[in-house]
């Protein structure tokens, strides 16, 4: 038996092709606009996050417990339902303040509202790494920076960022995986056009090749995480460096 | 001797304190979430169907009180499932990792880098769609006795959530059988334990104890995956809260609804493991 009687359902790489009958640029363009939503909700996710972080150490005890609720929550609730309420009423929110400032009705950009949604997820998770890895730096260094006579904002300059940037470098590619991983969930929604598994998910109901697209997708996936991973590994031996090495 | 019991008090004596204090905290904000958004909501959203008398007032539409309750069958039939077979199949994944011949690892290792380096939903709708296509189109397939639950949806879902649990779980199982300490291996096969009898008696148990406090966390994952299991047909809590808002017009009591459901869920799996975690006495950082 050969392999095409195994598999009546021939496999039409052609389909992959770069010029129109093909869907190769559809996906391309897919993955380009997934990875720029993941860098923008990455990005407002670790400013969420070290802001909670530092509130999370250093602010009182209201600020303190908004972080807590926050963290907790959005780290209970599963992210598809976060996404739904957030879109919703993040647009509700925002159409409303644009009306009473006198704008008429308007649209909001996919690709902005698939950034907020999912930065506002990952702020909770980066709040949790950067207040781990602020807590890992040793007091010491930062009795010094004070003993210096250091104003605050230049001591987290200067010695809180650098210093628990090795600490953090492990959760925050691990974070990065995950928006990554979770742009996919904009499909669900809707919310981005054009994003990879959105396309993926047309152009393999368009052509009924739901194996190859989806595969296709797959791989693509894997190719950002295998070099994420590697980026990653670079980078946490530059923070490393004159350090003493792990055993 | 004293010292001794004064440590193994003091130990016991802070995982209590430990879990009263976490215990306390949750309470505490779950109390602020009831009344900063629970009570308004209670009062100005519309919560009537809920009611399982829903039904008789309006005529037109199902009772949803009830399919909530099948939709949380499924969340939870999908979650234990896929946890369980995932687990069983993490066993061999992380040991072949420690112990196993190289081509083994290499396999078991490729396994987790590819099942971790991709979106569960890419997985599973390259099981649903992917091979769901691909079913249907092999005679000696659709001729088996296997074909009626092959056109169902529920097992690409869970052959999906399955493989992923244990790629997740490979890894932290291999982690932790690396962990245990290598004194009591020796001494099991001083004992004159057969290989596979130190597995299963001591290997195996430390490792599931190490492995737990993060397993607990991997379990809540992979409830919070578990609403994936709407993309494709599969009536769980989550497709409810679709059909509600799309029935009744109204966006944030389902989903507001459905979001407790899976917290009080989360709330369960953690308790369950923390009760686990603490059959087994000894110290913890």
């Amino acid at each position: 038996m050969t392999t095409s009687e195994l598999l009546p359902l021939v496999i039409r790489w052609d389909l992959l092709a770069l010029e129109p009958p093909g869907w190769g640029m559809v996906l391309l363009r897919g993955l380009q606009q997934s990875i720029m939503i993941a860098f923008g909700a990455y990005f407002v996710g670790l400013l969420l996050g070290l802001g909670g972080a530092l509130g999370k150490l250093y602010g009182g005890p209201i600020v303190r417990s908004v972080l807590e609720g926050y963290t907790t929550i959005v780290r209970a609730v599963p992210e598809l339902i976060l996404i739904l309420i957030l879109y919703y009423a993040g647009t509700q929110l925002l159409s409303q303040i644009m009306q009473s400032y006198g704008y008429g009705r308007f649209d909001i950009n996919g690709l902005a509202a698939g950034i907020g949604v999912l930065g506002f997820v990952q702020g909770a998770y980066s709040t949790e790494v950067l207040r781990g890895a602020i807590q890992a730096i040793p007091v010491g260094q930062l009795e010094a920076a004070r003993a210096y006579g250091m104003p605050s904002v230049l001591r987290i300059r200067r010695v809180v960022l650098p210093a628990m940037m090795p600490f953090a470098i492990p959760g925050l590619a691990n974070l990065w995986l995950i928006v990554t991983k979770d742009t996919a969930l904009l499909a669900v929604v809707g919310i981005a056009p054009s994003e990879l598994s959105l396309a993926t998910r047309q152009a393999a109901g368009f052509t009924k090749q739901y194996l190859l697209f989806f595969l296709a997708a797959f791989f693509l996936y894997l190719f950002i995480s295998l070099f994420s991973n590697w980026f990653f590994r670079v980078l946490e031996r530059y923070f490393r460096r004159g350090q003493a090495k792990l055993s | 001797m004293a010292g001794a019991g004064s440590v193994s008090n003091l130990s016991i004596g802070a995982i209590t304190q430990g879990t009263t204090d976490d215990l306390m905290k949750i309470i505490k904000i779950f109390a602020v979430v009831v009344v900063v958004v629970g009570v308004p909501a209670a009062f100005f959203m519309r919560w009537d169907w809920l009611n399982p008398s829903f039904q008789e007032a309006t005529g037109a539409y199902p009772v949803y009180g009830l399919k909530l309750f099948y939709g949380v069958g499924w969340t939870v039939f999908l979650l234990l499932s896929s946890c369980c077979l995932g687990f069983m199949l993490a066993i061999p994944i992380g040991l072949v990792q420690v112990t196993g011949p190289g081509w083994l690892a290499a396999i078991a290792r490729g396994f987790c880098t590819v099942i971790r380096g991709t979106p569960l939903l890419i997985q599973l709708w390259l099981m649903y769609y992917g091979l769901g296509s691909l079913f249907p189109s092999i005679p000696w397939i659709r001729e088996s006795v296997f074909w009626p639950i092959l056109r169902e949806a529920w097992p690409y879902a869970l052959l999906a959530f399955t493989l992923s649990f244990a790629g997740y779980e490979g890894e932290i199982m291999r982690g932790a059988f690396a962990g245990v300490p290598k004194g009591e291996l020796e001494a099991a096969r001083a004992f004159g334990m057969s290989p596979f009898t130190a597995l299963r008696r001591v290997w195996l148990p430390r490792a599931i104890h190490q492995a737990l406090p993060t397993l607990s966390g991997e379990v809540v994952l992979q409830l919070k995956s578990t609403p994936l299991a709407a993309t494709v047909t599969i009536f769980d809590v989550f497709s409810v809260g679709t059909k509600v808002r799309q029935d009744l017009l109204i966006i944030y009591e389902p989903l507001l609804f459905i979001a407790l459901v899976y917290v009080t869920l989360t709330a369960i799996v953690v308790l369950a493991f923390r009760y686990l975690e603490n059959l087994v006495p000894g110290k913890r950082a």
